[in-house]
């Protein structure tokens, strides 16, 4: 076993310790709210430690408390056995603790060695001193398989790339704790794989490694050890070899959770969206992202747009929803031509779950009761004729939507939507609008970043959504969720539909094919 | 958990501007010390009085009465500016709105002959012009409504020196009295003079503008207009995906604002108060001084009347300094130096809050 091996190199430098990182019964509050209440985390040396928790349980907070952002009111942190204070990020960096942040900390226009170097530059009488880093930044990159050129720019390497880049940026520090916050959430499924070996990798070479995720078949796949938490509660720690996705799923939601939801066929109607020859232009390239794409989409099914990110999936439901402006084509919602429509008016029949629920979904900075009436605050059950706002009729609706959709806050309907949790925001928005009436339902990627638990609910609801008979057009990035929930499948590649697939009759592994563009048939809706 | 009175929101917004206020004193009393070290105290003491210098009862109240003459144009740069940025839009054209709406008013007074309701409502059109050109630039363009703003404030000021080079009194660059060419063209008073010792420049602006901080406050706080606005200004995103047109509210509020702001020259010009001069080389200090009195009040439209208040409480204070002991400028130093130091406002409310996670650790 490397692993072994790993672990015994390491113990030669610190035989005494078998913990690298001991977080020991910490509480941390926010008003309204306990974050972590007496959690324990132990990470050993060169193990894979993945800490698992629905959203909101407080994996971010825990993490963000170990990293110096925030300060922890009770409990205490070893590093090495030896108690630490750690107030501030850069105390963490000291303790060889390093981060890959969900969203990365790269400056687009750099190259990867001047991001990889930024901040630890070593320089002669002020000149930079480069070459060392190149060569160092090489030898870390073919040591631990990340194949990265340090001369490309950001801005124009992959994703996965400029993951790699953030994780040789703690290797670079000669950080000997890394902790990896839901590193997958925004790879394609080989760049995952990918990602699974390189963090073997480091493990067996010593590193001690955090995986914050709530992906049980990534957990199953790479860790060693999973730490559970519940509600801000710690639950338990377990080996991996000793348990199952299922058990892993009991113990994060507390209730028996189907991973895969139960549906009848479905039994389509009337045509509800009919896409034409539809046309939009790209904002980031001269090339078209979507290129006279035509579909259907009937009453009481649900047609998901799958396909890897960035092939034109955005800028369709940009079109469709009516945020960018369609250039060829046209589009109808239940015979209507609302090619041209101003937002509002394609609102009255359409419901849009948008793909950035902070950039589009919410006025983070308004009240929850705000954003829950946020598409209907204009109708005369909120508003009264002389235009003042009906603040009682505002409350009301709001607290009936977060009964309804379990909607939890500090707060109640007076909480800012920016400190609630990304969970909890989603279902915010995802009740208002399946709440107002539509014909419609745009779905994207409505359980990005959320946990089996609410997933599972979302995707209960997609399905009575259809079968109260609306039609439901699902974007989705995930392989399983458009296996699960869809009743069509529409593939994108390269902003074209460039295959119609049968999720019965399909296989992922077909999906996958078309998905990376290795397949390709006209489809004619 | 019990929410602590720290961190209530408008609780923060008056200890933070007493912070201001009080640290703009002392520094200003530094100044004083350093120029002249026997007089300092007294100075300062002269600054806050103010009217109360005058030891008879009738003359501090008709004093009294001249400080709130200048609160209320002062008061409306303010609001104009509040209300830009509720919207997330910085309005420091308001100094240049501000420009037009004296040039209009008064050339509506003085060369048209019009009663005053019309001078007031030439000096809103043409602010509210001068905001809907920072708007459209700003909407359709996507041109920065700070620098926009900047450059119309001189265009506004050369071009308004110009206008009213035609209506200027013979010997003096200043433009003629209201009183004596037309005298319907002064705002009424409806008998407030009374109170103020017959100060005759005591008008219904005062009021007028008091109101028009509540109405402000109203639109902003409870009406369906007021929550697009805001909407647009914290997330203009969200708010274009809410079918809201954002690019509407962006020049309406640009154009409310440039109104806001082209009144409140009308309310200082039409008392008669004071004259315009046409040979003036540098954009009135007045919508500037608006950018203070916002913030010290802490971006609340009632907040703002007591700060405007305040600061032409302190820059009317400033002119009873001993001008032989300090030289002139140094009552507008004074009150420069405590305007400066109530922008801090937003500053202070950061340190409490952070003095109060660092306490609960």
């Amino acid at each position: 076993m490397r692993r072994a091996q790993g672990k015994k190199k390491k113990g030669e430098r610190s035989l005494q310790e078998e913990y690298a990182i001991e977080m020991l019964n910490i509480t941390k509050r926010f008003p309204g709210i306990i974050a972590n209440d007496n959690v324990t985390i132990q990470l050993r040396r060169g193990e894979i430690h993945a800490l698992l928790g629905e959203n909101g349980a407080g994996k971010s907070t825990l993490m963000s408390v170990l990293f110096g952002l925030y300060q922890a009111e009770e409990g205490i942190i070893k590093k090495d056995g030896k108690e630490v204070h750690i107030t501030d990020p850069n105390v963490a960096n000291d303790l060889g603790i390093g981060m890959v942040h969900q969203h990365f900390k790269l400056v687009q226009c750099f190259t990867v060695l001047d991001n990889i170097i930024l901040g630890v530059e070593t320089t002669k009488n002020g000149l930079l001193l480069k070459d060392e880093a190149r060569k160092k930044i090489k030898a870390l990159s073919e040591k631990y398989g990340l194949m990265v050129d340090p001369d490309a720019k950001i801005e124009d390497i992959t994703v996965g790339m400029q993951q790699r880049t953030e994780i040789l940026k703690m290797l670079y520090r000669d950080n000997e704790i890394l902790i990896f916050d839901e590193p997958t959430a925004v790879l394609t499924p080989q760049e995952i794989e990918e990602l699974m070996q390189i963090m073997k990798n480091l493990a067996a070479e010593g590193k001690s490694i955090l995986f914050i995720s709530h992906k049980l078949n990534e957990i199953m796949e790479v860790a060693d050890r999973c730490s559970v938490l519940r509600r801000g509660k710690y639950i338990g720690t377990v080996d991996i070899k000793d348990t199952t996705q299922e058990e892993l799923s009991r113990m994060m939601v507390g209730r028996d959770v189907q991973l895969v939801v139960e549906k009848e066929p479905s039994v389509p109607k009337d045509v509800v969206l009919d896409v034409e020859n539809m046309t939009v232009a790209s904002r980031s390239h001269n090339n078209n992202a979507v290129k006279g794409v035509s579909f259907k989409v009937r009453q009481g099914e649900i047609v998901c747009i799958a396909g890897i990110d960035g092939n034109g999936q955005t800028e369709l439901v940009y079109g469709l929803t009516g945020l960018e402006p369609i250039k060829q084509g046209s589009v109808k919602i239940c015979g209507k031509d609302i090619t041209h429509a101003p937002i509002r008016e394609r609102s009255a029949l359409l419901s849009h779950i948008p793909e950035d629920r902070h950039k589009h979904g919410l006025v983070l900075d308004y009240s929850l009761e705000y954003n829950m009436v946020l598409q209907r605050y204009f109708e005369p059950e909120f508003v009264t004729g002389a235009g003042f706002l009906k603040k009682k009729s505002i409350r009301d609706y709001a607290n009936r939507l977060i009964e309804e959709y379990d909607v939890r806050s500090g707060q109640g309907p007076v909480t800012i939507a920016r400190s609630m949790s990304g969970g909890n925001q989603q279902k915010a928005i995802i009740g208002r609008e399946l709440d107002r009436e539509h014909k419609l339902l745009v779905a994207v990627q409505p359980t990005r970043g959320l946990d089996v638990g609410a997933i599972e609910n979302i995707h209960r609801e997609l399905i009575r959504e259809r079968d109260n008979g609306s039609a439901v057009l699902l974007v989705s990035l995930e392989l399983e969720e458009v296996m699960n929930v869809s009743d069509r499948i529409l593939v994108m590649y390269e902003g074209e539909i460039v295959g119609e697939l049968d999720p019965r009759k399909t296989t992922t592994e077909e999906l996958g094919l078309y998905m990376a563009g290795a397949r390709k048939e006209k489809v004619e809706a | 958990m019990k929410k602590s009175i720290f961190q209530n929101d408008a609780f923060q917004s008056i200890i933070a501007a007493i912070a201001c206020i009080v640290a703009g004193l002392l520094v200003g009393y530094l100044v004083l010390l350093a120029i002249h070290p026997a007089s300092a105290g007294e100075a300062i003491v002269t600054i806050l009085k103010n009217f109360l210098n005058y030891p008879s009862k009738p003359a501090a109240m008709k004093y009294l009465g001249n400080t709130l003459v200048k609160t209320a144009p002062l008061l409306m740069c303010a609001l104009s500016i509040n209300f830009c940025y509720k919207v997330g839009l910085f309005n420091i054209g308001a100094a240049g709105q501000y420009v037009v709406g004296a040039g209009a008013c008064l050339y509506a007074a003085l060369a048209l002959k019009m009663p005053w309701f019309v001078c007031l409502l030439c000096a809103l059109i043409a602010g509210g012009i001068w905001g809907t050109v920072v708007g459209l630039l700003k909407a359709y363009a996507n041109v920065n409504e700070v620098i926009s703003g900047i450059m119309l404030n001189w265009i506004g000021l050369y071009l308004v020196n110009m206008l009213l080079g035609g209506v200027k009194e013979q010997a003096s660059p200043y433009t003629l009295q209201i009183s004596s060419v037309n005298e319907k063209a002064l705002l009424p008073t409806l008998g407030l003079g009374t109170f103020f010792t017959n100060n005759k420049y005591v008008t219904i602006a005062v009021p007028l503008a008091v109101i028009t901080a509540i109405a402000i406050w109203i639109v902003l706080n409870f009406t369906k207009f007021g929550y697009e606005l805001r909407a647009t200004g914290l997330n203009k995103e969200a708010a274009r995906y809410a079918g809201m047109n954002e690019k509407r509210n962006i020049i309406l509020t640009l154009a409310i604002g440039g109104a806001l702001a082209g009144v409140a020259a009308a309310f200082l010009f039409l008392t008669g108060y004071e004259q315009w001069s046409t040979t003036q080389s540098s954009v009135p200090g007045m919508g500037f001084n608006g950018i203070a009195a916002t913030f010290l009040g802490g971006l609340s439209p009632l907040g703002t009347i007591f700060s405007s208040y305040f600061i032409q409480h302190i820059t009317s204070g400033g002119s009873y300094l001993d001008k032989n002991v300090y030289p002139s400028q140094i009552s507008d130093l004074i009150s420069a130096i405590i305007i400066y130091l109530c922008g801090f406002v937003l500053f202070f409310k950061y340190a409490m809050n952070r003095r109060y996670t660092i306490k609960r650790r």
